[in-house]
């Protein structure tokens, strides 16, 4: 059980670019990303800002025989998966398979896809859907389609915890590791733009209708008005450390700590979250990783840009870290809420902000909601501890809490190619 | 630290036939099938019309007017799962163990069901690709988010644990408990309400495993259309339903004196990477499963009482599968009896891995096995002892259970007998 777990790659495909590059450049300039939908014509809809992949061309990253079967969802975490591995220094066939292992979080699934199918099963002529639909819209398609391609054979996971999952995958990723595969892919891609998509989430309530794409997405703001839906996310390699050393792979950060809770109360007009369990999650994470409040570097913030739960989180925050203000950050303005891609995104951050030894100003608040006064970046500034805190919410009520303890700053050696430790038939205690 | 070990304490089962574990009991043990003519919306258009539909009462489940207004046929199910299961396991929680207390659920496909019948309004029958919003009812995004199923079950109990969806397919409803366990073993829960539902009987899924040809076509004897091992048969019979377990810490259940049906012994899974719907014929990544669960449990392949196979009925799961066994459990795969309870509840994706481990668990305290019904004929590649028809009463000691799904998951689980005295309070 004393396995520790750390990330070795890196693979974002968001709003804020494809790759740790683009990504970084984004967060750097605080440059922000959202902007009309172009998936589809939102011009029906309240909501018609959203955060999309600039340019995504998914023939770069699997070929048409894969892309065909899938949906843009999986599109997307084909591109992060071959960006992680490539990031890691790691074959994209896994060269021990039943060592390699694949755990991502996915809210909704095969949108895109879904919706074609389901019009043409009742707007057609036929009453039928094609040969793709029974793998392309359910919740394992790009786990599954990810586990073929790159020979992850270990014991691999889909989890749905709505945006706190991508978080989750991470954790589970460690248990994994803990239990004997010494490489686990983890994190989310999501996309929820189609129109049907669009309509259900409007249905949560919780969705900007601000048509100005620069005064959308504002959380902790006297202005938020809800969120903007987004695309994309982060995938990680997620490695025992004797594993990682061993093959000289460069290390951005452990994942140290983790905590989950549930508020057993339902996402609501009249409700804002229990900042209680909230409070509960952050504090078994610290626990977790052995730090204590005062030696959290910085927080990236849940930020759901609604004003009653983002009050609520500064509750909780006030909760935890007590007199001591503790820096928090969001870059979730620059891109748009990408629900468990999203979460997965502010762990690259992190990790990248340890890589880069910067923490990144805050996007907004320009003028923080009675309540919601926290410590927020104002400028970049030199990591000191190296503790990051991750935070985020599931819709109706889910909790998740991240610590990652960043690698010092240096430059990046060019890992050596997939020098693995013999092959294993995987283990699980 | 000493190893957290994992016992079930309660059962709760939505099954075709049988709505409640004793019910669900007796219509397996019976060997009666619950697979008939769809009757949720008219069959006819497609090629496969048939199903194993549950008779569910969300009133007599003791769901509340709220429930039953905002949770979709699926939530409803594993609610009405998770109330039987308390209730059977005797806890009553302090608020202290509602913090230790989590919610870990399996779907295949979550609220496709929901989904369906609101894109039919909103697009006005698929007319419209932009969607009118405005028709939508107001629980469209619990539909959207399979997260609804542990979040509703979370909060119908006041459950303040970790709360997560597992949906890895068809092998949801195994890899849910066994994330369960994990969670458990790992001090991260002491009790955590674990299983699965899939409510999956609705035109898009009939025709997307018609456009596979997966789903058997035998429209014209729907009683015995589900013929696992029988080498007449010609594909699966879609199905719903649910069941939840009361998993618990071993020394928390003890503690306050439970009825524990058994220990979950063993957990693991193993991905083939070959083919997102095929499988090799050797079975190679099953039985590595399999291997890997025995060890876990420190059994030997000679101790296994009792396999309920993953059985779905189509040509290759079942050769598939016992090559696997053949594989990981050597000559003691002759000796073992081995069933398929979808041969009379059908398959209900992601929910049927979790109704098999309740079967386990019920085998294992009544000392009964469940028959593969509707075998008549041999085949020479499934040439095990499938328990034909009829239930076969025996002392099970340890039960294995398996499953295997689309994405190409293979999952193993083993349940065990508790020796009495490790019972006692």
């Amino acid at each position: 059980m004393s396995a520790r777990a750390v990330v070795t790659g890196i693979g974002v495909v968001a709003p804020s670019g494809v790759g740790v590059d683009a990504h970084w450049a984004t967060v750097a300039s605080g440059t922000r990303r959202t902007g009309p939908i172009t998936l589809f014509d939102p011009t029906p809809y309240p909501t018609r800002v959203a955060g999309e992949v600039p340019d995504f061309a998914a023939p770069t990253w699997a070929e048409n025989r894969r892309l065909v079967q899938t949906d843009r969802w999986t599109h997307l975490g084909f591109a992060a998966t071959r960006l992680a591995l490539d990031d890691a220094g790691l074959p994209e066939r896994a060269p021990d398979p039943y060592g390699y292992a694949v755990t991502l979080a996915s809210s909704s699934g095969g949108n895109l896809f879904g919706q074609r199918e389901l019009q043409r099963l009742w707007g057609g002529p036929s009453r039928t859907v094609g040969a793709y639909q029974s793998i392309a819209w359910f919740y394992a398609a790009s786990v599954g389609q990810l586990s073929i391609h790159h020979q992850f054979k270990g014991p691999s996971g889909v989890l749905v915890s709505e945006s706190a999952g991508g978080l989750d995958s991470l954790a589970h990723a460690v248990r994994t590791v803990r239990r004997g595969t010494p490489v686990v892919i983890a994190g989310a891609t999501e996309c929820p733009l189609s129109p049907y998509a669009l309509a259900c989430q409007l249905a949560s309530g919780l969705l900007s209708g601000e048509a100005d794409p620069a005064r959308a997405y504002r959380p902790f703001d006297a202005d938020a008005a809800g969120y903007v839906p987004a695309e994309g996310g982060a995938v990680f390699v997620v490695e025992e450390m004797g594993h990682a050393l061993a093959r000289g792979a460069r290390i951005y950060g452990e994942v140290t700590g983790w905590g989950a809770t549930h508020d057993a109360a339902h996402t609501g007009p009249d409700s804002a979250g229990d900042p209680a369990q909230y409070a509960r999650a952050v504090r078994l994470a610290l626990d977790r990783a052995a730090v204590a409040p005062g030696d959290v570097d910085v927080v990236l913030p849940d930020a759901l840009g609604v004003p009653r739960y983002d009050r609520a989180e500064a509750d909780a925050l006030r909760a935890v870290f007590g007199s001591r203000p503790v820096p928090v950050t969001t870059q979730k303005p620059l891109t748009g809420r990408a629900h468990q891609g999203g979460s997965a995104l502010d762990v690259a951050t992190a990790l990248l902000a340890f890589a880069h030894d910067t923490l990144p100003a805050s996007a907004g608040p320009d003028r923080p909601a009675d309540g919601c006064e926290l410590d927020f970046l104002r400028s970049p500034r030199r990591p000191d501890s190296r503790v990051a805190l991750v935070c985020a919410r599931g819709f109706d009520g889910f909790n998740s809490a991240l610590v990652l303890r960043g690698a010092a700053a240096r430059p990046a050696p060019r890992p050596r190619r997939a020098t693995v430790p013999g092959p294993t038939e995987g283990t699980d205690e | 630290m000493t190893a957290r070990r994992t016992v079930v304490t309660g059962v709760g089962v939505v099954a075709p036939g049988g709505v409640t574990r004793d019910r669900f009991w007796k219509t397996i043990t019976e060997g009666r099938t619950a697979t008939r003519r769809i009757t949720f919306f008219d069959p006819s258009p497609f090629r496969s019309r048939i199903a194993a539909e549950c008779d569910f009462d969300p009133v007599a489940a003791g769901l509340t007017e709220a429930e039953r207004r905002r949770a979709d046929r699926y939530v409803q199910f594993a609610l009405a799962c998770s109330i039987e299961a308390l209730a059977d396991s005797g806890l009553e929680l302090t608020d202290a163990q509602r913090d230790r207390a989590g919610v870990v659920l399996g779907t295949a496909v979550g609220g496709t069901m929901a989904l369906e019948q609101e894109y039919v309004t909103v697009s006005d029958s698929g007319r419209h690709w932009l969607v009118d919003h405005a028709r939508g009812g107001p629980y469209l995004y619990q539909a959207l988010v399979p997260s609804s199923l542990a979040a509703d079950v979370a909060c119908r109990h006041g459950l303040h644990g970790p709360a997560q969806v597992v949906s890895t397919g068809c092998t949801s409803g195994i890899d849910a408990i066994g994330y369960a366990h994990q969670l458990i073993a790992d001090d991260e829960a002491d009790v955590v309400l674990a299983g699965a539902a899939d409510s999956p009987i609705s035109p898009v899924t009939v025709a997307s495993f018609d456009a596979i040809k997966a789903t058997s076509p035998d429209n014209d004897d729907p009683a015995h259309a589900s013929r696992p091992f029988d080498a007449d048969r010609h594909g699966f019979v879609l199905a719903e339903g649910a069941a939840v377990l009361v998993l618990e810490e071993y020394g928390h259940a003890r503690r306050r004196g439970a009825h524990v049906y058994c220990e979950l012994a063993g957990y693991a899974s193993r991905s083939n990477g070959y083919h997102m719907t095929g499988l090799r014929p050797d079975g190679l990544e099953m039985a590595l499963a399999i291997s890997a669960a025995l060890k876990q449990a420190r059994l030997a392949p000679e101790q296994v009482s009792y396999v309920s196979a993953h059985g779905s009925g189509t040509r290759q799961n079942d050769r598939h599968e016992t090559a696997a066994f053949k594989r990981a459990l050597g000559e003691a795969a002759r000796r073992v009896p081995v069933s398929s309870i979808k041969s009379m509840v059908g398959h209900s994706l992601g929910a049927i891995g979790s109704i098999e481990m309740a079967a386990c668990a019920l085998a294992v305290e009544y000392g009964v096995v469940p028959p593969t019904a509707n075998w008549a004929t041999r085949d020479p590649e499934c040439d095990l002892d499938y328990v034909p028809n009829v239930a076969r009463e025996l002392p099970v000691d340890v039960a294995l259970s398996v499953g295997s799904g689309f994405g190409g998951f293979q999952s193993a689980m083993l349940f065990r007998r508790l020796p009495p005295a490790a019972v006692a309070a």
